[in-house]
This record gives C-alpha cells, structure tokens and sequence, in this order.
C-alpha cells in the first residue's frame, strides 16, 4: 500500500522502473543484477545496517533519531539506507536477493510470509521468545509464518474507520450510525443538506480495496475474508457478489469520480467540510492540521450481517523484519529487540500521531484523543486484518485486484464480467 | 568472411540500410588481409555486442515467456509451463484485449494525423515564411521534452475544473468534461498530446527532405504547365521517398514504445492500457510474473517485427528491382 506518496514525485521511480525492465528482460536470471543493498561496512561486528523505506522527510527524520538512541543505548554503529518508499517496494524482490541491510522495513500479513517462506528473511523467534510479553496474540499471529516461527517485529499500526468532523455533525445533529440501514439514512440526509455524504478517492488504485475489505468482513465474516485473499474462495461465488451488491447500492452516495481523485483531494474535501465522511486509515489525519486536527473523529464501520457485528477492524502494521544473512545477528536482534519496545515506538510516533504503538506497554498517557480511539478501536476487535494488498498475493493484488475495482466503480453494471475475470485470474495466480 | 557475414544480418534488421549487400561481398573479396581483419575486428566486435545487448536478452525474454516465474531463486526454482502464459492471456485476460487495441490505435492515429500535419506545415515552412524559423522551432520545441513531461503539461490543461480546455470551452464551471478519466475519451486526449509532440519531429523530418529536393525539379515541372497541386504530388512527394521511410519507421517506433505519458497521467488503467504498461506491471513489484509479463513482451515483439519485416521486404524488394 503505497499510503506516504504525498511528496513523491513519479518521475522518481522512473531509474527503478527501467531497472526492473533491464531485469526483467532476461538478464533477471542473475541474482542481485538490479540490487541496490548497501554494503555500508556491516561486516564489522559494531555496526548493524539498516534499510529504511520512510523516504519522507519528517518520518525519516522520526525513524533517524529512534536509531540514533539506540546508538546512545548500546554502543552499535546503524548504518542507514534509505530508499524511496514506492521504489522499496518494487525492488524489494531484488532487495532481498542481493545484498539486503541487516534489518529492513517491511509489513506483515501475506507480504511478510510470501518473502519468509521463500527463505528470503531471517528468523526472529529468538528475539519474540524475549519481547513476546510486549505484544498482543494478535500481533504475533500477524508476525508468524506458516511455519509457527515469526519473521517479523511489529512497530507501528493503524485502524480503518469512518472519519468524519465532530462540529460539522454537531451543527447538523447527525449521529453514528449503528447499521448500514442507519449508513444509508445518514447519507441521504447529508445529501439532502447539500454535503456529498461519502468522499471516495481511487486514483491510486488501493483505497477503494478498504471499502471491499469492510463490506466483505462486515458481510462474511472474518474466515472469509482470510479465505477469500489466500485464493480459496472462488470471486465469482454469491458472497463476493453480496459484498458488490451492496457496494453498488452505496456507491451512488460516495463523492463522484473517484479514478481520477488522489486520498489526499479527498481528505481535503472532509477537511473543508464538503464531504460528510470518509472511509479510510488514520493516516487520513496527516491531512488535518491544529484545530482541524482536534475536530477529526471516527468510528468503526457499521455492522451489516449480525453474525459478525462489528468483530473484525482493518489495522495494517508495520514492522521490521531481519535479511538471511545478515552480517551482523547479533546486533541486527539487538536493534529488532530495542524497536519492540515503547520507547522507540513512541519517539518515532511524535513525528507521525495518526498511528499507535504496537507495544501493549506503551504508556498511553501523552496520546491524543484520535490515538487512544485507534488504540481502543483495535483492542475491542476480536480479529485484524492487514489490508486486502497486505493479505494477498501482490501478483493477484496489483493487477487483477486494482483493475477490477477500478472497472466495476467505472461501470458498476458489468459486475458479472468483472468478477468473471477477477475469478479467472485468481485461479491462474493462485494455482500458479 | 564469417566476420563479414553475421553483422549483415542484425544490421540490417535494426536499422535501414539501404547499400545492397551484394555490392559490399563482392568489394571484400578484392581486400587484402590486413584490410579484412580490421574489417573484420570493425564489424565483429559491434556484431557482438549487438548479440550480446540484444539478440541474447529478446531471446531469453522469449524463454521465459513458458515459464512460471517469480523472480525469486535460479533457474532451479523456474517451472516451464509450456503456452500456458500465451492461452491465459488471450483468454483470461482482461486487459489484455483492450491493450492490443489501444496500441494499435495509437499506431494508427501517429500514422495518419501528425504525419500529415507534419507535412503540412513543413511544406508551409519551406515557403521561406518570415519568421520561419521561429515557427519552426516553436513547432519542434515540444520534441525536446519528454513523454513524461508532456503528460504533465497536458494534464494541466485537461484539468476538469482548472484546466485551460474546459474553461476555454466554458464547461468548467457547468458540467466539466472529464477528458483523462473518462475511459471513453480519455485515449484520444492523450493521443492529442502524443501527436503535439509527434508532429514537430515529423515535421522536421520533411522540412529536411524538402531543403534537399533540386529546385530544378520544381522548375521543370511548371515550365510544362504543372500547377502546385500537381507539382507536390507528382514531383516533390516521389523525391521525398527516403524521409517517407524514415517517417514511418520512426513512426512505427513511437507508437509501440509508447509507455511513460499513460504511466504519468494514470499508470497505465482505465481506458489508457498499453502492452507496454502490461508488461511493466507484471514484471516489476515485489512478486513478479516473469513468464506472464514475458509473454506480454513477446506478443509486443511479435506485432513490432509484423510492421518491420513488412517493411522490410518492401526495401529490399525494390532495391532488387532497381
């Protein structure tokens, strides 16, 4: 999920972009041609790499000086390489076969295991055996590969909600709604008052997943949806179908145009007060600034199918994951073991406040009120899903997944060829 | 003479070479051995690494194309799969189908409009207009930036709500036309812009084949009664042939290539789906389809040498006949 391309520049990943072609056009038979690791000298035992994909200036500089006391803490030099953050993501494949960085940031969820099976990373069950007590079953299940062991220590995360202003519903009366019923009655009457009830932004070709990711769980429940992204429910079934049904049904009440709007146009439309609500992560805050900021609220997505309530939340996490081989174990575990705790994930928070620690022994004293909502909202859930491009197959999410949401808010009518090729490629994908 | 035979080959399928290859054996054979190495080191070592660079990655694009591939591991970890990746494409594919014919209408539309533009107004350049050359640069100034670049600028101006087209217009403010995210228009306005590019470099093209046609000619022909129409179409469009071949290749060239301005305006979806777009998005990312998006790759290659042998055997055919 590319969530920090604000700044980003596209012409930025066109060096990476011809790379990959040059490695994809046959000479990609050689391991690590297109690799850019650095070898910043981690073969001394002093010195830890690592690869840091925060390219944005104030989180780098958050994630830098969290690294900086950990040079305070224990004497170990960390060398840090950091790339671009959709060019991390593009090239990790060949990151991580080339000469990748002791420790390296990454997500967890189907993308960490894809690259933990295939024997691309490191095992950290050592290092969970020591900070274990720190997280919640949840956060360790979502670190744990197929083969019960963890690859992953979890940093940062966020919840998916319904964001909305307070004053603007305060002034209007609305109130939250409990039931899509009462979501479909809200919106109608925020249109009748002139808002656009619903702002939707899908130019980036993965917000619009959120809205499928709430509907299906709400609708199918959380096995489902675990099932659905593993390739082993079929897309053109009658549940997938139910989830789009409904999405049709509220589509007409979401801000029009949505393939050619940025997350952040949106953003600005509930900032302005233009939109009533908006479905997305918490990082939707880095829109609001001061008191706007204050006035930002949210709630989890209504419940549809009674049978699962509201038991499911949308939390992506970030974390960090060890290379193979890195040169320096010992003190790649010590820096993974130093990110655990509270501390460090509570430094790197000041920059960044529209996420939480990971750590359940972060002291929640200095949070603000948006933080402890995500906090409260992510305990009370008796699942958490990554993201539907976190839970799936990238080769399935990128393509067929972007394009057929894409095609189906484009032209909701075609929903039966849309899903036939959806289900089509999904079969190829994941029978691959 | 082994040296002096393969680079014929590749020569002469990467670029024109009109000089008839019989007349250059039958030279060689009268060279004196000091002449032929050096020849032969001349032509050898490009011949090389034009295999090397060229010949040896297309093939092994062409490889991988039946395989099952993720990019992760060495040849060990390839499955071969056969056709699989060529019948899932032609058949499963959704946007597969839309690609082809987007480019092949991009193709199309770079044949016919900035060609003929082109021509148009470097037949009106030669004209020693005042202030020619500055229309002539004005005109070939947007060659000089970027695919990529352009697809800025043209997003600026088809810009629903601020863009200078539709306030020209004056929809902006009423009902906006959404010229880059409509799927229906949204090619067309992007080949508007491609072709605003296209047209200067083709227009230079002709500008130079019409500074090299013998005034004389011209002359000729009004001394027998020709009026202008007859005269460009019958005495300069025939000399101009050479630049026709080179337009066209050029031509050929831009639209199959055609990749950054779809991938800064939209990457590539909705309605602006490339085969070059397809094979970027399948090849690149954190799990690649590397026989997938080598397949793609070999179906571009193959509708890229449908155009170039073409062509081909029509050079070579009248170079025999002349």
């Amino acid at each position: 999920m590319t969530r920090f391309s604000a700044g980003t520049h596209p012409l930025l990943g066109r060096r990476a972009l011809l790379k990959a072609i040059v490695a994809g056009a046959g000479v990609a038979a050689v391991p690590g041609l297109a690799a850019c690791g650095s070898d910043g000298g981690g073969a001394a035992t002093d010195a830890v790499s690592f690869g840091n994909n925060q390219s944005d200036q104030v989180p780098k500089d958050a994630i830098t000086a969290v690294l900086k006391a950990f040079e305070g803490e224990s004497g170990l030099k960390v060398a840090i390489n950091t790339k671009q953050h959709e060019q991390y993501q593009e090239q990790i494949n060949n990151y991580l076969q080339g000469k990748p960085d002791d420790v390296l940031s990454w997500f967890a969820g189907y993308r960490m295991r894809f690259f933990a099976e295939k024997g691309l990373t490191g095992d950290l069950s050592e290092v969970w055996s020591k900070v274990s007590g720190g997280y919640e079953p949840a956060l360790k299940e979502a670190s744990t590969a197929s083969d019960g062991k963890q690859y992953l220590i979890p940093f940062v995360q966020y919840p998916w909600g319904v964001f909305y202003r307070k004053s603007v519903w305060q002034q209007r009366g609305y109130e939250q709604p409990k039931t899509l019923d009462e979501l479909v009655a809200l919106a109608t009457k925020m249109r009748a008052d002139g808002l656009v009830p619903i702002a939707f932004a899908q130019k980036q070709g993965w917000p619009g997943m959120g809205t499928f990711d709430q509907l299906n769980f709400r609708l199918n429940g959380y096995q489902f949806h675990v099932d659905l992204m593993a390739g082993k429910e079929d897309w053109q079934g009658p549940k997938v179908r139910e989830v789009f049904d409904t999405w049709k049904r509220l589509l007409p009440l979401h801000q029009e145009n949505a393939l050619g709007r940025d997350w952040q146009e949106a953003a600005q439309a509930l900032q302005q007060g233009k939109a009533g609500m908006y479905l997305l992560g918490s990082f939707v805050a880095q829109q609001f600034k001061g008191p706007d900021l204050d006035d930002l609220d949210f709630f989890p997505y209504p419940e549809i199918n009674p049978e699962h309530g509201q038991d499911t939340v949308e939390a992506p996490i970030d974390g960090f994951m060890m290379s193979r081989k890195p040169a320096n174990p010992e003190g790649a575990r010590k820096l993974l073991e130093y990110l655990s705790t509270p501390a460090a994930q509570l430094a790197y928070l000041k920059a960044d406040p529209s996420q939480i620690p990971t750590s359940n022994k972060a002291d929640t004293s200095g949070y603000t009120p948006l933080q402890k909502k995500s906090a409260q909202v992510i305990k009370d859930a008796a699942h958490i899903t990554q993201f539907l491009d976190r839970d799936t197959d990238p080769r399935f999410a990128s393509d067929a997944a972007t394009n057929g949401l894409n095609a189906f808010i484009q032209n909701p009518d075609d929903l039966d060829s849309i899903l036939k090729g959806m289900a089509d490629q999904a079969k190829t994908i994941f029978s691959e | 003479m082994t040296a002096l035979d393969s680079p014929a080959k590749p020569a002469g399928a990467s670029a024109p070479s009109p000089t008839s290859r019989r007349g250059r054996r039958r030279r060689a054979t009268a060279l004196a051995p000091r002449d032929k190495l050096v020849l032969g080191l001349m032509l050898g070592v490009p011949s090389l690494l034009h295999l090397a660079l060229v010949w040896v990655p297309a093939l092994g694009s062409v490889g991988l194309s039946f395989s099952s591939w993720d990019g992760i591991g060495g040849f060990a970890d390839i499955d071969w799969v056969g056709f699989q990746n060529y019948v899932d494409i032609f058949t499963r594919y959704p946007r597969f189908w839309p690609a082809v014919q987007h480019n092949l209408i991009w193709l199309l539309f770079l044949l016919v409009v900035p060609t003929v533009a082109g021509l148009l107004l470097a037949v009106l350049l030669d004209r020693q207009l005042r202030f020619g050359r500055i229309y002539q640069s004005a005109l070939y100034l947007p060659m000089v930036v970027s695919l990529a670049l352009v697809g800025f600028i043209w997003q600026l101006i088809y810009q629903p709500e601020q863009g200078l087209l539709n306030n020209v217009l004056g929809t902006a403010s009423t009902d906006p036309v959404n010229w880059l995210g409509d799927p229906d228009i949204n090619l067309y306005a992007v080949l508007v812009a491609a072709g605003w590019r296209h047209t200067g470099y083709v227009m230079l093209l002709y500008l130079a084949g019409l500074k090299s046609v013998d005034p004389a000619l011209k002359e000729a022909a009004a001394l027998d009664g020709a009026n202008a129409w007859q005269t460009f179409f019958r005495v300069t469009f025939p000399v101009l042939k050479p630049v026709n071949v080179v337009v066209l290749v050029v031509t050929v060239i831009e639209g199959l290539r055609a990749f950054d301005i779809v991938y800064v305006i939209n990457k590539g979806r909705n309605g602006l789906e490339l085969l070059s777009v397809l094979v970027t998005d399948n090849i690149i990312g954190e799990s690649s389809r590397i026989g997938w998006g080598s397949a793609l790759a070999v179906v571009l290659l193959l509708i890229s040498l449908g155009f170039i042998i073409t062509y081909l055997f029509q050079v070579f055919r009248e170079e025999e006949r002349t």
